[in-house]
């Protein structure tokens, strides 16, 4: 068939078709169709810890499911709650100054100054982002981007938590496995639960928010407040990565506040599959591994995520997670126009 | 008198750098957040010119505005225009593109204090009391030419009137025969040239770092949000308050304090006319 006059049909999978309901469970194989990918993605990252047997990629995986997380938070404020936040890093910076002062300070335990820097962390900085929330698209991205440049000179110039030097002396976790382990978990249940939730009502009404917010409040339902919650959501997770750096390196210095960790999670989120959750998992399996690899290049790197980046925002926009996703669910073959 | 005579000059400054970035968004809608990018690429564009391949001043100059202003059409034809119309989009390409510029500057080594491009006019002079250096002087005239020489063109020629019709309604316009991608384009062009002619005439005061990129495209940025994005005597406005506010914060507190100025700025902008000073459009679409 000539190029012009054919196009792609494309058919939902009977397997897809059956599994939607509560049938799911009356034949294995929809069972199986159903839990296959799931289980691949469970099972796989937590068997992963035990495969690698080197240090470097141990840790390496740790960050995977950092740059993961953060992209969840991402790909959750902007395809969930519609506001486009450039500055992920803010988040990172303010968790983990939490956590590290409240450790340093209070002398407390690992896991209390992690919960706690997770969640007044996110208190701390949707706080100081509500200003901004009436703002939508643009508006809200530049404010977003100059929380992180603003706050490392705030900490400079006041000389505050340690100054330049950071805060030092924080209480590391005992083993590497309890490294890998604890951010793994919190990947998987946040993945889920973000899953979950944005199917619920409270999802719905993000959704529509994003869409059009104007007949949500024609609705009478306050948009703001359910903006501040999804906020309040997506920093958390910003924030947990923070305290969970602070303790994984020992030490909370202002490269918190990087620029790795604003574009990075963007990267991942556009790669994975914008809108989709776990595209946001899969993309930093592939980014942070390639990331490593190319750490010889030193600011080099930051230039071709960037190159990748507006390659498959032009080229690919649906990123990969939402490709692998049709081949699984839809065939499809040519049909003459 | 001092402090009124510099404050006049970094809001001619602020203007400069902001105006190409209001031109862009009140035509075509687009945040170029690589606006700051295009900025620092004329600085080591005229840098290289002049010391590496030895062209002489005017040429350096007049070589590296067409550079940035082609580079500035390509980025539209080849990013921009497939993602418009979404703007989570647009605004990640856009900045994503703004880091790759300047971050592959860095990576080139460009860092350090060898960068300087030459300022038009050595030596100083007194106003008023004050020591002013020329440089500072044509700043101004370069920002009030640069504000002028808009006015004209979009109120007086052809190619102007219809980047202010688009910027109007784009539907209407197109209706009109106006090819709205090809004046976005010029549009783009444009406001990449504006970019280039503030960084021609600003960076001669200092040494060429890629920081500068991320604090241009911050203060452009504000000065458009606190004007109203896409107003141009909004920018104006905006430009002076910013500019009075730094430096009466430098003169009072310290330089550090500059971004806080301007965030608050910003915060208060969103809380008390979240579209701006002067700013019309969409003003209740923005406010929600």
């Amino acid at each position: 068939m000539p190029q012009e006059d054919r196009r792609k049909k494309r058919l939902d999978r009977g397997v897809k078709v059956r599994t939607e309901g509560i049938y799911a469970i009356s034949a294995p194989r929809d069972i199986a169709y159903l839990l296959i990918p799931r289980l691949v993605l469970i099972l796989g990252l937590l068997i992963l810890p035990l495969l690698l047997q080197n240090i470097y990629w141990q840790k390496v995986l740790c960050i995977i499911c950092v740059f993961g997380l953060l992209s969840l938070s991402f790909n959750f404020l902007t395809h969930f709650v519609g506001i486009v936040n450039l500055g992920n890093a803010f988040f990172v910076g303010v968790g983990g100054y939490t956590s590290a002062v409240l450790q340093s300070s209070f002398k407390l335990s690992p896991v209390l100054s992690i919960i706690a820097g997770t969640f007044g962390g996110a208190l701390i900085s949707t706080t100081l982002l509500l200003p901004c929330l009436p703002a939508r698209g643009i508006y809200f991205a530049i404010a977003s981007l100059m929380y992180p440049l603003l706050f490392p000179r705030i900490i400079e110039a006041l000389n505050i938590f340690g100054g330049t030097d950071g805060v030092i002396g924080i209480t590391t976790f005992p083993n590497i496995w309890v490294d890998q382990y604890l951010v793994i978990i919190v990947l998987l249940v946040t993945l889920f639960a973000l899953r979950r939730l944005v199917n619920e009502d409270f999802g719905l009404i993000l959704r529509g928010i994003k869409d059009n917010d104007q007949a949500i409040r024609a609705s009478g339902i306050g948009v703001t407040w359910y903006k501040t919650q999804g906020l309040f959501i997506a920093s958390a997770i910003g924030c947990f990565t923070g305290a969970y750096l602070v303790h994984l390196y020992g030490w909370a210095g202002i490269s918190l506040f990087g620029l790795d960790f604003s574009i990075f999670p963007i990267a991942v989120s556009v790669v994975g599959g914008s809108g989709a959750l776990v595209g946001s998992v899969v993309g930093s399996l592939i980014l942070v591994p390639m990331s490593e690899t190319l750490r010889a290049f030193g600011t080099l790197r930051i230039m071709i995520y960037c190159l990748i980046l507006v390659g498959f925002i032009t080229l690919k926009p649906e990123g990969l997670m939402r490709y692998f996703t049709r081949k699984y669910e839809q065939f499809e073959h040519w049909t003459r126009v | 008198m001092g402090i009124l005579i510099y404050s006049v000059v970094v809001s001619i400054t602020l203007l400069l750098t902001a105006i190409g970035f209001a031109l862009v968004y009140g035509v075509s809608r687009l945040a170029n957040f690589a606006h700051g990018g295009l900025y620092i690429l004329t600085g080591y564009l005229v840098w290289g010119f002049l010391n590496k391949l030895g062209v002489n001043y005017i040429g350096a100059t007049i070589l590296s505005l067409i550079i940035v202003a082609v580079v500035g059409a390509t980025i539209y034809q080849f990013v921009l225009k497939r993602v418009r119309g979404m703007p989570e989009s647009e605004i990640i390409a856009s900045f994503s593109l703004a880091l790759g510029i300047m971050e592959g500057l860095r990576s080139l080594g460009l860092v350090g204090f060898a960068y300087t491009i030459p300022v038009f006019v050595r030596g100083t002079v007194v106003v008023a009391g004050v020591p002013v250096d020329w440089q500072r002087l044509i700043i101004i005239g370069v920002g009030l030419g640069v504000v002028a020489f808009l006015w004209v063109f979009t109120h007086y020629t052809k190619p102007g009137l219809a980047l202010r019709a688009m910027a109007q309604d784009e539907r209407a316009a197109m209706m009109l025969g106006i090819d709205s991608d090809l004046m976005a384009v010029v549009c783009l062009a444009l406001g990449s040239a504006l970019a280039a002619v503030a960084a021609i005439t600003i960076l001669p005061l200092g040494n060429i770092t890629v920081e500068t990129g991320y604090n241009v495209l911050i203060y452009a940025v504000a000065v458009c949000v606190i004007g109203g994005l896409g107003s141009w005597p909004g920018a104006v406005v905006a430009a002076f308050i910013l500019g009075f506010a730094q430096i009466l914060t430098t003169a009072y507190l310290s330089p550090q304090w500059h971004m806080v100025v301007v965030l608050l700025a910003i915060l208060l902008t969103f809380i008390v006319k979240p579209s701006g000073l002067l700013g019309r459009q969409k003003q209740l679409e923005e406010r929600v």
